[in-house]
């Protein structure tokens, strides 16, 4: 009897064990932080990339009702992918569309915006990616929306697609 | 005259030495902190061992943060904050954690208790 009761644990044991790998072998394993963050912006400031000149978060987010916040770089290339969305983004009246350019050259930078239309408003330069991580970004492209009381409602890390570009409208409108 | 010159170069590499050694200091604690930090982009590395562009820039934010005089625990709030609990190496206790934390403990005493067992018991 009590061999009988060691062998059904072993064996329950075992479809445990397999049980947790087979859920784990699906899962995966690649961490992203939370993409739905309810956090205030924090206060950063930054170079315009045309005009040299200092600005501060406030400024950025004190004119409309939403702003979005877009880490780029003319070196990235999933960055040339979502430009055309965010030219279409920019027609929205509502919308304040901020760059924040990642650890790019500026000439690069400035040719690449040339090249490709400008959908920002201002561009701001982050040469050592200090205010990129503190805006909880760890890659780029990263695209912050941010509504009139400064928080941060959503947050989409890598490129925006159609259908982050129907999301944000909705989010908008 | 000699003498005064002999004081004031000892009281030079005084303050010298007094900044190199903060400078150190910073140093040691940003390693510290880099190594129980999980890089994101390069997983299954630490942000000390990683050379990642994110992994640079935090070391930076942490020489930063040390500097505007926060203290370890602080530091690893704020990324707590920023990236969530899984960029620590060490987590947390909490309801998720509190199996894992206890688990050990619990086949530790078991062990404990089938060595007594067989040691004096029989």
């Amino acid at each position: 009897m009590k061999k009988k009761i060691i062998y059904l644990l072993l064996v329950l044991l075992l479809i445990f064990i397999f049980t947790v790998f087979l859920k784990g072998l699906y899962k995966p394993n690649l961490y992203t932080p939370s993409q739905t963050s309810n956090k205030n912006l924090i206060e950063f400031s930054g170079k315009d990339l045309f005009s040299d000149i200092e600005i501060t978060s406030q400024q950025l987010t004190s004119s409309k009702k939403f702003t979005i916040i877009n880490i780029w770089a003319s070196w990235c290339a999933p960055c040339r992918l979502e430009h055309p969305i965010l030219m279409d983004l920019s027609k929205n009246p509502n919308l304040n569309l901020v760059g924040l350019n990642y650890k790019d050259k500026s000439e690069s930078a400035k040719k690449f915006i040339y090249e490709r239309g400008n959908p920002f408003s201002n561009i701001l330069v982050d040469n050592n990616g200090i205010i990129s991580i503190e805006l909880g970004a760890y890659g780029i492209p990263e695209t912050f929306i941010i509504n009139s009381n400064t928080k941060i409602i959503k947050k989409y890390i890598g490129p925006l697609t159609n259908k982050s570009f129907k999301e944000i409208e909705k989010i908008i409108n | 005259m000699k003498f005064f010159k002999f004081i004031l170069i000892i009281i030079l590499s005084f303050f010298i030495l007094q900044k190199n050694l903060i400078a150190n200091d910073n140093s040691i604690l940003i390693n510290k902190i880099s190594k129980n930090l999980r890089c994101l982009i390069c997983q299954g590395q630490s942000i000390y061992d990683s050379q990642s562009d994110f992994a640079i820039s935090m070391k930076l934010i942490i020489k930063k943060k040390i500097e505007e005089g926060n203290s370890e625990k602080k530091i690893y709030q704020y990324l707590k904050n920023q990236y969530g609990e899984w960029i620590v190496y060490d987590p947390e206790l909490n309801k998720k954690t509190i199996f894992l934390w206890l688990f050990p403990l619990i086949l530790f005493a078991f062990g404990g208790l089938l060595i007594f067992r067989k040691v004096f018991i029989n």
